[in-house]
């Protein structure tokens, strides 16, 4: 019981704010919150994915980026930003079902899938930059080369492209979206199948042994993720305005990667605070070219994987409670080569 | 006809080009089993150690083929005494670690140098054929790759420091057993590994100019042609190349470099889905 | 009235290189036997398990579930034909509880939620483990504990047919005694297949033994037969001479 009081205690915070958010906070703060809501919300597919299926996706980016784009594209064809939206989620997990085929059904090792998933997510950065030519455009929608898609529509009401929702509105949807991701991805992590994917990561001939289909559940849970990262991009193009090729490039691969890693694999609180002080930081950073985001979250994630492997959540929670499950971290684990 | 020269030479450059951006890499991932993520800043920052010696007044020749790989080298054996020594073994952890270092450098070199191009002339000038020219430069990158490699292969397989290096690769508590001091192999790899890395970018500087982000454009390949290529150090890596060299180039050619790319990776991907260990897994088996 | 066997090898092969580890192998196991794999260190014994749950594809030759080729099938296939398997290196979860272990495997059985409970709290009685041991994680387990939590991992999925590679390594008398209990439960619902070479184990256990040498079945007897043959005692005394021999 009081562990259960325990769960329901962050999305209740973050259900609050939602509601109370705009009454205190200026409209600029309100924007970027939202902001952060949204990559938060990815951020927290990419924590399910690694952290309990144990797979090190790289390129977490690129659903985020697919979904970012297909919702510019979308809202700008359709109107309605829900269908644009929901496309973009759909076009995030088409391509993760794709691209899971072959990873998972290849058996490939850690080391080759971080590798070919960052490649995956190059790929696209290389494309979406050539596509500067007018003749790249779905619709009326140019997909800009370098500077994207600009003038993307905002979020708007539910089947009435005319009613643009507000910023505290739009505020309110991103919070009470990110809640409601932490809420589905924590059920499902103790749901049988949650548990089951919990021991795909502690062991993958065990499960197989027991008749699980380790290349199934992967697929899944990796469809999962990619339906996080996807509604994640359509948010914050809905409330940036704008998209451009940035979101496939590698610093923004590193972010998800980074806030992972710093809020403890296996944790989905920690991420979600990690990925909001992260992004507070780099907003204060800004343009500052010597103290650069780079320099200093590179920097970060060195002194994260060599002192902290099991990121801060866990760090915490482990000096309170030393049966702490994680405590053992898979960061760590000596492995086979891929 | 002179068509026909050119795009050969485009062929057989693409298959050089893809060797010499991924030769340091698979030296590190066929000895230690690690993907050096920071390869392309390596690459990276071998092309501004050759721009800024040379802005300096050293002869450019000078600045590619001895400060480059030195300075580049001088880098990896501090990284590999810092970082990747104290995380052998672990290897998921050596990639996020070495991916926080590429970071890190690009993030040095834009606090230096600016977030701006610098570059260095094409020296050799143009050779014509027909219709067509190709630049001299180009071919002397074809020759110095294919020296590259044959170097590699031969050290390998004809020094002293060859076979110890082998010996340590298949199986390093035999070796250590045998006296061999597997943390100093492994030490010299990753530096020699680093220098080459060096090297390639100072060759590449050029062509291509300099900028604190240029690693990006060339890691994507690098990696796709070493994990392609699987296991066998220097036959794996060179086979993945010469697959996937002309499927690049004449994409490129008859279609966009960005097609290119995306073949390079789709074709990648279906080798590694018909051997999960890598092409060269066919003649040294699924190691 | 033909009876099919629940498991056996036909002509089964499997060579590394030049070397056939395992040499043409044809065994019938019935169903509700313990059958012994025995033979002396290089015997193939371990290839041979390995090729009889596919784990390793043999060269040659084939495997038959009920009757049912494996040729093709994937790992957890097999296991789902209702084939458990218990490697020679202990494979459990190292990081959840004891508890959660057995649940998992217990899960593929699609069974009620309270149903699943009591299979578990039936399984954890049935090996021995006390509150205490079931909430540990296995990771922290003693070396015979981690071999009983796999085999009660193989009792909670409810196999029809179990094999087990040197169940009792390592262990001390009374653990090699306790796995026995263990193992004649498994076999009230299952048939056991298992590679060992401790004689009084096998002598405690098994109905029939199938002698391995050179990867050869060399003969198939009851135990008390096979103490008494003397060729199966010249292979692991005569081994054991030779080897005080080159001791002393």
């Amino acid at each position: 019981m009081v562990r259960q009081v325990k769960q329901a205690f962050f999305p209740v915070a973050l259900v609050l704010f939602a509601a109370l958010g705009p009454f205190i906070l200026e409209p600029f703060d309100l924007v970027n919150l939202s902001a952060f809501s949204a990559m938060a919300i990815a951020a927290l597919g990419l924590a399910f994915v690694w952290g309990t299926l144990g797979i090190l996706n790289l390129g977490h980016c690129t659903f985020f980026g697919l979904g970012a784009y297909a919702y510019a594209i979308a809202v700008s064809n359709l109107g309605d930003s829900t269908l644009a939206a929901l496309i973009g989620i759909a076009l995030a997990v088409a391509f993760s079902l794709v691209l899971g085929y072959f990873l998972f059904f290849s058996r490939l090792g850690d080391v080759y899938l971080g590798v070919i998933t960052l490649c995956v997510t190059l790929i696209f950065y290389s494309f979406m930059t050539s596509t500067a030519d007018p003749s790249f455009h779905i619709g009326p929608v140019p997909l800009g080369g370098f500077n994207g898609i600009t003038a993307v529509p905002s979020l708007n009401m539910p089947g009435d492209p005319q009613a643009f929702l507000s910023t505290e509105a739009t505020f309110s949807i991103c919070l009470l979206s990110l809640a409601g991701a932490y809420v589905l991805l924590s059920l499902l992590r103790s749901s049988d199948a949650g548990r089951i994917m919990t021991a795909i990561r502690e062991s993958e001939l065990r499960s197989e042994l027991l008749g699980y289909d380790i290349r199934f559940y992967k697929l899944v849970g990796f469809a999962v993720s990619a339906a996080m990262a996807g509604l994640g991009g359509a948010l914050y193009t809905a409330v940036m305005g704008y998209v451009s090729p940035n979101v496939f490039d590698l610093s923004q691969a590193s972010q998800f990667v980074l806030w992972v890693i710093a809020g403890g694999l296996g944790a989905f609180v920690g991420p979600v605070v990690a990925s909001f002080g992260f992004q507070l930081l780099s907003s204060q950073l800004g343009a500052n070219q010597v103290f650069n985001t780079e320099l200093i979250f590179g920097a970060t994630i060195i002194l994260f994987v060599m002192l902290a492997p099991q990121g801060l959540q866990p760090m915490l929670l482990g000096l309170s409670s030393l049966k702490f499950p994680h405590r053992f971290g898979i960061l760590r684990r000596k492995e086979k080569p891929a | 006809m002179d068509n026909l020269v050119i795009l050969c030479f485009a062929v057989i450059n693409s298959i050089a080009l893809l060797a010499l951006i991924s030769l340091g890499l698979a030296v590190i991932f066929g000895m230690m089993r690690v993907i050096n993520f920071a390869h392309g800043e390596f690459i990276m920052l071998g092309g501004y150690a050759t721009v800024i010696a040379n802005h300096c007044g050293l002869n450019l020749w000078l600045s590619m083929l001895v400060v480059a790989p030195m300075f580049v080298a001088l880098i990896g054996a501090v990284a590999e005494r810092l970082i990747v020594r104290r995380l052998y073994g672990h290897l998921v952890t050596t990639m996020l670690a070495t991916w926080g270092l590429s970071l890190f450098l690009i993030g040095a070199v834009t606090a230096i140098f600016g977030n701006t191009t610098m570059g260095v002339s094409a020296p050799l000038g143009n050779i014509p054929i027909g219709a067509y020219s190709i630049g001299a430069y180009q071919l002397f990158l074809i020759g110095i790759t294919a020296l590259l490699v044959v170097s590699a292969l031969l050290a390998l397989h004809w020094t002293k420091y060859g076979l110890i290096a082998r010996a340590a690769m298949q199986n390093s508590e035999m070796a250590a057993t045998l006296g061999i001091n597997c943390d100093r192999v492994y030490a010299a790899t990753f530096i020699i590994g680093a220098a080459i890395s060096g090297l390639a970018g100072a060759l590449l500087a050029p062509i291509s100019g300099v900028l604190p982000h240029m690693g990006a454009a060339y890691v994507a390949r690098a990696f796709v042609t070493v994990i392609s290529g699987g296991g066998a150090l220097i036959t794996g890596f060179l086979s993945a190349a010469t697959i996937l060299g002309p499927v690049e180039a004449l994409l490129s050619y008859f279609a966009t470099p960005v097609l290119g790319q995306a073949s390079l990776l789709l074709l990648a991907v279906i080798i590694l889905r018909l051997f999960p260990t890598g092409v060269s897994s066919l003649w040294i088996g699924g190691r | 009235m033909s009876k099919v066997p629940i498991l056996a090898a036909r002509g089964l092969v499997k060579r590394f290189g030049g070397v056939a580890a395992v040499d043409g192998v044809d065994l019938v196991v019935d169903a509700g036997e313990i059958r012994c794999l025995i033979g002396p260190n290089g015997a193939g014994k371990s290839t041979l398990f390995k090729c009889l749950t596919h784990q390793h594809q043999p060269t040659s030759g084939h495997v038959l579930f009920e009757g049912r080729d494996l040729q093709g099938l994937a790992t957890h296939r097999i296991a789902r034909l209702g084939i458990a398997i218990k490697n020679q290196i202990p494979s459990i979860y190292a990081n959840l509880d004891v508890r959660e272990n057995i649940r998992l495997a217990g899960l593929r059985r699609w069974l009620g939620k309270r149903q699943l409970n009591r299979v578990v709290e039936l399984t954890l009685d049935e090996i021995g483990f006390d509150e205490r041991l079931a909430s540990q994680p296995a990771a922290t387990l003693s070396h015979a504990h981690r071999q009983w939590c796999e085999l009660g991992m193989l009792l909670a999925s409810s196999p029809r047919i179990a094999l087990l590679d040197e169940p009792t390594a390592g262990m001390t008398r009374e653990e090699m005694l306790k796995t026995v209990d263990v193992i004649k439960r498994l076999n009230a619902s299952a048939t056991v297949i298992v590679v060992e070479h401790d004689l009084e184990f096998i002598a405690r256990l098994a109905q029939r033994v199938t002698v391995l040498h050179r990867g050869k079945v060399l003969v198939e007897d009851t135990m008390d037969k096979i103490e008494a043959n003397e060729i199966v005692r010249d292979i692991y005394l005569g081994r054991k001479k030779e080897a005080a021999h080159a001791e002393g």
